[in-house]
């Protein structure tokens, strides 16, 4: 579904536009978060260039790795950070449906004292 | 003589911020007038003069990230999520109302309306009921794609308003009345022997329909009220869609969150001061503690139930006394869900959107 086009120069992969179309600041805002936070990325920004045009252009540049190396790893980090993220959702809310009918056994048995886990 | 910086004197503490960058970092003051340190640092090398590396490290990041979760039933969830960028759990609240899909009435087909709402208004009303189906069970479907079993949903709405025993029949037609049809449409392409889907087989032989009857997830919403002799036949058909299209496919009613409120006592706060400032709060956050000698000290008790109004901190000297801030990494996100999935699938689907965005993107670049 998403196209993307790397707008750079070829003698200088240090610093590139990188141009996304059916995207918006969902993913542009959390990768440019990413990228700011990557000690290899010297400016990162994105923007919309037209409100009714379904594109975000990422500019990312960098002190000396390759900007497409760089938006690579971010978007490997941001998987990662996902991933990790539903399983602890998953364990929290798992754990949230333990206590819960622990403490509806507890109210049946007439025990007035709050479960602990 | 070798240089000496004020970062090598033995009273600066390594490794950590001072405690007032920490504060900024972590904390949005909210002030009588305007909230400060709004910002969240993001720039890896903010803190390089201190020596401190502000970059992402992703096993800091998956120690530090918790959830805990407050409440959850059929249609609510509250939780809190911890250790996490606003840009990214914004992320999440932006899928979900936007690009999380469900199924919705997207055509109806009126074979005969002689009630008074219009067909167009009746169609979008139509469009607006929340359908009781997983929408992972279905594709989607293309303007040339043909209506098949697996993007088509059909139901039917057959009133006929009548007075029957002095009592008027059908007086209010309501979501319940949408019948589902597994064998698809009924109503013949006209010259043809063909109905306007295709189906290859019932989509009750799927097992997960089997069970669970297809069905607008509330019974009692009104669609129309008739007078007796009026009648509304029609055929609407759902396809799955995302809520940037249209807000009838959003699969939540609210998704949102709010940063964790901190409410804290600069000093010890007494007597007539005490009970002033419980007066102070209209949502109750503080309570008084009774000390010796009939002496009440004033205590935060519930600071999760501030508001942020500010009460408390405007008056003479109260900034001095009392500061509200916000955690800055900490949120508290609640989810209510239409009914389509259950709020704790819908959030865990909004991750796996995101995943699959940055996965079709990594695709593309190598």
């Amino acid at each position: 579904m998403a196209s993307m086009m790397e707008l750079g120069s070829e003698e200088d992969p240090c610093a590139s536009t990188f141009s996304l179309v059916d995207e918006d600041h969902t993913l542009a805002n959390s990768l440019r978060y990413i990228l700011n936070r990557d000690p290899r990325v010297e400016f990162c920004g994105y923007s919309i260039p037209h409100p009714s045009e379904n594109r975000v252009n990422i500019r990312i540049q960098t002190t000396g790795d390759p900007a497409k190396d760089v938006l690579k790893d971010a978007l490997q980090d941001l998987m990662v950070m996902c991933q990790h993220i539903r399983k602890t959702f998953t364990n929290a809310v798992d754990q949230h449906k333990v206590a819960k009918r622990q403490g509806e056994v507890s109210m049946k048995s007439g025990i007035t004292e709050p479960s602990t886990e | 003589m070798a240089p000496t910086s004020a970062l090598d004197m033995p009273d600066m503490p390594s490794g950590k911020l001072p405690p007032h960058l920490e504060l900024q970092r972590t904390r949005v003051i909210c002030a009588a007038d305007a909230a400060a340190h709004t910002e969240s640092i993001q720039y890896s090398g903010a803190y390089a003069l201190s020596r401190i590396d502000n970059s992402l490290r992703l096993r800091e990041f998956c120690d530090n990230f918790r959830v805990e979760v407050f409440s959850l039933n059929e249609d609510d969830i509250e939780f809190d999520m911890i250790g996490i960028d606003a840009a990214i759990a914004n992320a999440f609240r932006r899928i979900l109302i936007a690009e999380v899909p469900t199924m919705a009435i997207e055509k109806v087909f009126v074979a005969n309306n002689t009630s008074v709402i219009q067909e167009e208004v009746l169609a979008h009303r139509l469009g607006l009921v929340p359908l009781k189906v997983d929408p992972r069970l279905f594709e989607y479907k293309s303007e040339s794609d043909l209506a098949n079993e697996k993007n088509t949903i059909v139901l039917k709405l057959d009133v006929v308003c009548s007075r029957q025993d002095g009592r008027i029949k059908n007086a209010t037609v309501k979501s319940e009345q949408l019948q589902w049809l597994p064998n698809g449409s009924e109503y013949q392409i006209e010259k043809t022997s063909k109905t306007y889907t295709s189906f290859s087989c019932s989509q009750e032989t799927l097992p997960a329909l089997k069970d669970n009857p297809i069905a607008s997830r509330y019974p009692d919403i009104i669609l129309a009220k008739l007078r007796p002799g009026q009648c509304i036949e029609l055929e609407a058909h759902a396809v799955k869609g995302m809520g940037k299209t249209h807000a009838k496919w959003s699969p939540v009613a609210t998704a949102r969150y709010r940063m964790l409120p901190e409410v804290a006592l600069l000093e010890n706060i007494r007597d007539s001061l005490a009970e002033e400032l419980v007066e102070k709060c209209p949502v109750n956050v503080f309570d008084i503690e009774d000390l010796s000698r009939g002496r009440k000290k004033a205590v935060v008790a519930r600071p999760r139930d501030c508001t942020l109004c500010r009460e408390c901190v405007l008056g003479d000297g109260w900034d001095k006394r009392v500061q509200i801030r916000r955690v800055k990494e900490h949120f508290i996100f609640s989810v209510e869900s239409t009914g389509a999935l259950p709020p704790d699938v819908l959030f865990l689907e909004s991750v796996k959107i995101l995943e699959e965005k940055c996965q079709r993107l990594l695709v593309e670049l190598s």
